[in-house]
């Protein structure tokens, strides 16, 4: 008799969310005041974290580009979060007509808003779970109804592993996910790093103990760890690299310095 | 659209640059730079036809402003960088040939409106998100909730619908929810259990430990137990339980509540007795069994220091007649009546009487001073049995054989005690019967020796612990030795060399005598050859013969003529060479049938003795028809010619008996010869052969030899 899985004893918005945190360094007001509290109080430590996010958005922006290019349309969106602007769904059907996604949170209210997004999209769907149980994932009616197991499939998981801790193994979750991808899928992926802030790592630590004060910690990994994750996969080029340098379509130099903090790569499954 | 160099067309595209650069790095886009300048270009286009538009078109300025935001530009700082941008270029770059004074009048107007359009659509767009996410907070909630709601139904339907009882008490033990199950169990309709504490549901029966763990559990320091238990029901019944007792803790781990999960056992407990008592005791009289006596004696062996036991074994006499006679339902009725009587008999602590099956019961006493006790206990058994038993209208008198054992505990087995009691019984009953008689280590001793050569024997048998000792028979008249008698021996691994007394009765007993008088019959007539191949087929005197004994039960065994046949012949010895001995008593009242065999061989030239003669009232006349050559006198009749002078009346009994032998053509030999004196009496008297330690002891087969020798020289 077990609660379901994604459901918390209860939904407490005087907890902040990182989604909806997220949402707030993207701009939006999907978001509360302890929500914004958080952001500008980690914001203090690293000012550019909005940037970050931003370089975060449009990499993920590319990769979506670069996926449909591929001929990838189905998409499995892991971490989303609040839906924003320059969705998923929106950019890979900006370049694919006619692609399927499915979102997963394990937020109910990042899940609950986005079901309201997607309220009428019959090609779009979202999907209460956890990152920690791929199982759940796959099993779940959304990804059986929009996904085709057998044709490739672009997972991201986009600034979503560094908040899975070592002691949870988020490396076999990801290659439970990678075995069920039929060959040609593409893992699309970035992570936080010390590597690459354009600060000390003391002070960007003072960033990341206001995700742990939140109970949400951020698992600052170095590139070495984060390839890990890409067991299996062969890299994309340019490989495992800072954000703005992946396929830029701008010149990377005009980027603000804080958005080369952390990693991102695509893999492909041979 | 084509932009010539400077036209109006390349000088909008120019404003709409600098525009972008400007506003770009605090837009939240996820565009690129080009992308965000391509789509400020159209708001460029806007403006600057609003800047030159005869009339002041105020909505459409808003219009503009409120693009802004819907290209995510949602930071005020936006807007200023984009009122900067209008104030210093749009005039400049867009206001063609314009009149410079208007231009710039319309451009401060356009600002006004664009700037209250960025701030009412950044309005609309933060109170839509605030709303958007709200909703979907509540919503969450509510499916939160009603996850929550059916999670926590399915577990009230677990708890109110459990066959078990679930209760839970907080850490002092006040009781704070009960399910129905377990109400009903107490059988009581109030959830508080009348206010009790768990504490106080105590129970004399209640282990050691049950409260131990209990304190254990209430401290934090386990996380459950498990115990039977006993509670009483408001009714003063008694409940008996499987209990689980957790402890729950809160989300921080400090225990809190405690939950207990209980199962109802006393029917099944109550079957457990009643099965336990069904095992343990006997159907027809009630009394504790065999099962139960066995588990209760050796508790009572198994008792500390100091602690003695006494043990009555009784076995009635003569039930079997009564039972034969009266039949079984009667006989029954007697045993039910005897065991009541016993129960009456041993009423006091530490003492229980039982049945063992059949007509044998046991009554224990326990205790420090059962030396006495135990013979008061056989004492009161015998008395109560005095008293006729009436069955059926007959008065029957019962008797009983009483074997007691006693002692202290922790020296012997249960099975050791009681076999004690039934060969001490057994004693009481061949002395007659009616009467008890204490157990003697000594009678036990032999008994079990008994009892452990009569198992020993096959196995004896076929290991060879068996040999062949022989006796000389020497004739009287020359002293030549004339043959020899075989007698058997049993070489035991413990007990050493055993003569054929210790054991030929135990074989007789179990029917192994038939193989053992075989091989011995066998191992003789071997040797008979072997002597007659050394000396020839006859001596001076006749020819040299062996003795072998015959038992009764070899005697009545129908394979006894064929066997001996077949024996002499694989031996190559003539029937001649061999005298059977068989025991006078044997033979008394023999008829036809049994006489048959002896008569057969006898016919083929066997030789049979007579052996003991003397000591069974035969009746002379009966000598005639028995098919015998030998007589063999009794060592009783030539014991009393070892002093001299002999006593006459012997001398006279010894002469007539030759005499009468002679008469009917039988040889006498005479046995236990000691001395020369007594020889030479025997000589007069006419015996013709004579064994025993004046001429040798039996040996083994080589002393032959050596008398031979001496006899063919003397």
């Amino acid at each position: 008799m077990e609660r379901p899985a994604w459901a918390p004893r209860s939904i407490d918005i005087s907890v902040p969310s990182v989604s909806r945190i997220y949402d707030f360094y993207l701009g939006g007001s999907h978001n509360f005041e302890v929500d914004r509290e958080a952001a500008r109080r980690a914001m203090e430590f690293m000012p550019g974290l909005p940037k970050v996010m931003q370089a975060n958005r449009a990499f993920m922006r590319r990769a979506v580009r670069f996926a449909a290019a591929e001929g990838v349309d189905q998409f499995l969106d892991i971490g989303s979060g609040i839906p924003t602007f320059g969705n998923v769904h929106e950019v890979a059907r900006g370049a694919r007509p006619g692609s399927r996604v499915v979102y997963v949170d394990h937020d109910p209210v990042a899940v609950a808003h986005s079901e309201a997004v997607l309220a009428g999209d019959d090609d779009a769907a979202v999907v209460a779970a956890d990152l920690l149980k791929p199982r759940e994932i796959l099993a779940s009616p959304q990804v059986r109804r929009l996904i085709d197991l057998n044709r490739p499939v672009a997972l991201l998981l986009v600034a979503i592993l560094h908040f899975v801790e070592d002691a949870d193994d988020p490396y076999a979750a990801v290659a439970e996910l990678s075995d069920a991808l039929a060959p040609g899928s593409l893992l699309v992926l970035t992570h936080a790093s010390y590597e690459g802030i354009p600060l000390p790592a003391e002070r960007a630590g003072g960033a990341v103990d206001v995700y742990r004060d939140i109970r949400n910690p951020l698992i600052m990994r170095s590139r070495e760890d984060i390839a890990r994750f890409f067991k299996g996969y062969d890299m994309v080029e340019p490989g495992l690299v800072p954000m703005p340098r992946w396929r830029p379509e701008g010149s990377p130099e005009d980027e603000d310095p804080y958005a080369f903090s952390g990693f991102a790569g695509v893999g492909r499954t041979a | 659209m084509r932009a010539e160099p400077d036209g109006p067309e390349d000088r909008l595209r120019r404003f709409a640059t600098i525009w972008s650069r400007a506003v770009f790095p605090v837009t939240s886009t996820s565009s690129t730079r080009p992308e965000f300048e391509a789509q400020l270009l159209p708001l460029a286009r806007r403006l600057s036809e609003l800047l030159r538009a005869r009339a002041f078109d105020a909505a459409e300025a808003r219009a503009v402003g409120a693009a802004l935001v819907d290209a995510h530009c949602t930071d005020p700082e936006a807007l200023a960088r984009t009122l900067d941008c209008v104030d210093a270029y749009l005039v400049l770059y867009c206001g063609e040939d314009g009149d410079p004074e208007g231009l710039r009048a319309r451009s401060a107007r356009l600002q006004h409106a664009m700037a209250a359009g960025y701030a009412g659509a950044l309005r609309a767009r933060t109170l839509a998100e605030q709303e958007a996410i709200a909703q979907a907070a509540l919503k969450a909630q509510g499916v939160v909730a009603e996850a929550l709601h059916a999670s926590e139904a399915r577990f009230r339907a677990v708890f109110e619908g459990a066959a078990i009882g679930i209760g839970i008490a907080d850490l002092e033990g006040n009781v704070l929810q009960v399910n129905d199950a377990l109400m009903r169990m107490f059988g009581i309709a109030d959830p508080t259990l009348g206010g009790r504490r768990a504490t106080e549901w105590t129970h004399p029966d209640d282990a050691p430990q049950t409260w131990r763990l209990y304190d254990e559990l209430v401290r934090g320091e386990r996380e459950h137990y498990h115990v039977e238990k006993a509670f009483y029901r408001p009714d003063g019944t008694v409940l008996w339980t499987n209990l689980t007792v957790s402890l729950l803790r809160d989300a921080d781990g400090t225990p809190q509540y405690q939950l207990a999960l209980m199962e109802d056992t006393t029917e099944r407990r109550l079957l457990n007795l009643r099965l336990r008592y069904e095992a343990t005791h006997d159907a027809l009289t009630g009394l504790p069994n065999r099962s139960f006596f066995f588990e209760r004696l050796e508790k009572a062996l198994n008792a500390g220091p100091g602690q003695r036991f006494g043990l009555c074994y009784l076995d009635l006499d003569g039930f079997k007649t009564v039972n034969d006679s009266l039949g079984h339902a009667a006989g029954d009725r007697l045993l039910v009546e005897v065991a009541d009587r016993l129960q009456a008999c041993a009423t006091a602590p530490g003492e229980m009487v039982a049945r063992l099956g059949g007509d044998e019961f046991v009554a224990l006493t326990t205790g420090p001073d059962t030396r006495h006790e135990v013979d008061e206990l056989a004492g009161r058994i015998m008395n109560a049995l005095l008293a006729p038993i009436s069955v059926d209208g007959r008065e029957l008198t019962v008797r009983g054989s009483i074997g007691i054992v006693e002692g202290p505990a922790g020296e012997r087995s249960p099975a050791e005690v009681l076999r004690s009691a039934d060969i001490t019984m057994y004693r009481a009953k061949s002395a007659g019967g009616n009467r008890f008689e204490l157990a003697d280590p000594e009678a036990d001793a032999r008994v079990i020796t008994r009892h452990g050569l009569t198992t020993a024997l096959p196995a004896a048998l076929e290991r060879g612990e068996f040999f062949i000792e022989y006796q000389p028979l020497v004739h009287l008249g020359d002293g030549s030795v004339r043959g020899a008698e075989a007698l058997v021996r049993w070489l035991h691994p413990q007990h050493g060399v055993l003569g054929p007394d210790r054991f030929i009765p135990l074989a007789e007993h179990t029917g192994l005598i038939v193989p053992l008088g075989r091989w011995v019959l066998e191992q003789s007539v071997r040797q008979a050859r072997a002597w007659r191949e050394r000396y020839g087929e006859t001596t001076a005197a006749g020819p040299l013969r062996i003795n072998v004994n015959l038992s009764p039960c070899q005697l009545t065994h129908p394979g006894l003529v064929q066997d001996t046949v077949e024996i002499l012949e694989r031996a190559g010895v003539a029937p001649d060479a061999l005298c059977l001995e068989v025991t006078e008593s044997a033979l008394i009242g023999a008829d036809d049938d049994l006489l048959k065999p002896l008569r057969r061989l006898a016919e083929m030239g066997v030789d049979i003795a007579l052996d003991d003669f003397g000591t069974g009232y035969s009746n002379l006349a009966n000598l005639r028809r028995l098919p015998v050559s030998v007589l063999k006198l009794d060592r009783s009749f030539t014991q009393s010619m070892q002093r001299f002078p002999a006593d006459p009346v012997d001398l006279k009994i010894v002469e007539g008996i030759v005499a009468l032998a002679h008469s009917l053509d039988l040889a006498v030999t005479v046995e236990g010869v000691e001395t020369g004196a007594q020889a030479e009496q025997l000589r007069i008297l006419g015996c013709d052969t004579a064994q025993g330690w004046y001429y040798a002891r039996p040996g083994p087969p080589d002393r032959l030899h050596d008398l031979a020798l001496v006899d063919a020289t003397a």
